[in-house]
């Protein structure tokens, strides 16, 4: 499967699961920010791509887990460089840019575009 | 009032599926306000038209639905329904039929699980079943996805209201 089959199933499962329209999904968007994902909609879109690429995610592994609780990772209210690091190193797929110009633990949803999850199942699959 | 909306167990199989039924009775209060009798547009006044409110169905279906999932993990997580993910109803359920939940495992895993459903209805007046509803849904395992929220301790989902439906089907 080449990356724009990928992208195609991937904006069908966002579609589905965020109830959004297709032409509001774009590589760039933002599964919060953009698309309006809520923190049970990130369970429903690892359970679709799991159904609809036939692939098996476990958790933490496409989306990490309560990264705003984790003193190792953020201090007042803002993500640590160490924070960061670890988080890229756990999640290479992500998009960390708009994080790293503005820290504050609210945009930790902003690494989650649309790209990133096409780059994590194209990893996936091989 | 007990919130419950399933009445028995009729069938249950670890980690794949369950059925439950329920009576629907003109007792229930809130038929009686869904709906009530009204004025016609000619000032003509009809009748009541009580139907079981397909959110309430809907609720059945997570009751049935939620305990399939409790069972499969040995009622160790506080399983809460996250997400209703696709709910289409083509028929309604009125006082004096019988409903049948019937609920089918898809997945799980530590974070949650989500479950497909199907809803039928017995019309004891012609013997038949009808469909009713297809109800697909998304539960969360919350002390596994809330961390730093604290809850209580006991497991404040499978109650009373819940543990006298086990066990009478012999599942606790």
């Amino acid at each position: 499967m080449d990356r724009d089959q990928i992208y195609a199933k991937v904006t069908e499962v966002l579609v589905e699961a965020l109830g959004v329209d297709e032409d509001e999904v774009s590589p760039s968007a933002t599964l919060t920010g953009d698309l309006g994902a809520e923190s049970i909609d990130f369970l429903d879109i690892v359970f679709r791509l799991e159904k609809t690429f036939g692939i098996k995610i476990d958790q933490g592994e496409l989306f990490p887990d309560n990264v705003a609780q984790n003193p190792d990772y953020v201090e007042n209210g803002k993500v640590t460089d160490k924070g960061i690091a670890e988080l890229k190193t756990k999640l290479p797929h992500a998009d960390f840019s708009r994080l790293e110009a503005d820290p504050a633990v609210e945009n930790v949803g902003e690494i989650f575009t649309v790209e990133a999850i096409v780059k994590f199942v194209q990893k996936k699959l091989g | 009032m007990r919130w419950s909306w399933i009445d028995i167990i009729t069938q249950v199989e670890r980690g794949k599926s369950l059925v439950a039924v329920k009576n629907v009775s003109m007792a229930e209060d809130v038929l009686h306000d869904h709906f009530p009798a009204q004025v016609g547009p000619g000032g003509e006044s009809l009748d009541p038209a009580p139907v079981m409110p397909a959110s309430l169905l809907i609720e059945g279906m997570a009751q049935t639905a939620g305990l399939l999932v409790g069972y499969t993990g040995d009622f160790e997580e506080k399983v809460i329904l996250g997400k209703i993910v696709k709910a289409t109803f083509e028929r309604e359920v009125t006082p004096g039929q019988t409903v049948r939940f019937e609920a089918h495992l898809e997945r799980m895993d530590p974070s949650g699980a989500n479950t497909t459903g199907t809803i039928t209805v017995l019309d004891h007046k012609t013997g038949e079943r009808h469909h009713v509803a297809n109800v697909e849904l998304i539960f969360s395992h919350i002390d596994q996805n809330m961390a730093g929220t604290e809850f209580p301790e006991e497991n404040f989902v499978f109650t009373d209201n819940f543990r006298s439906l086990l066990r009478a089907a012999g599942m606790i």
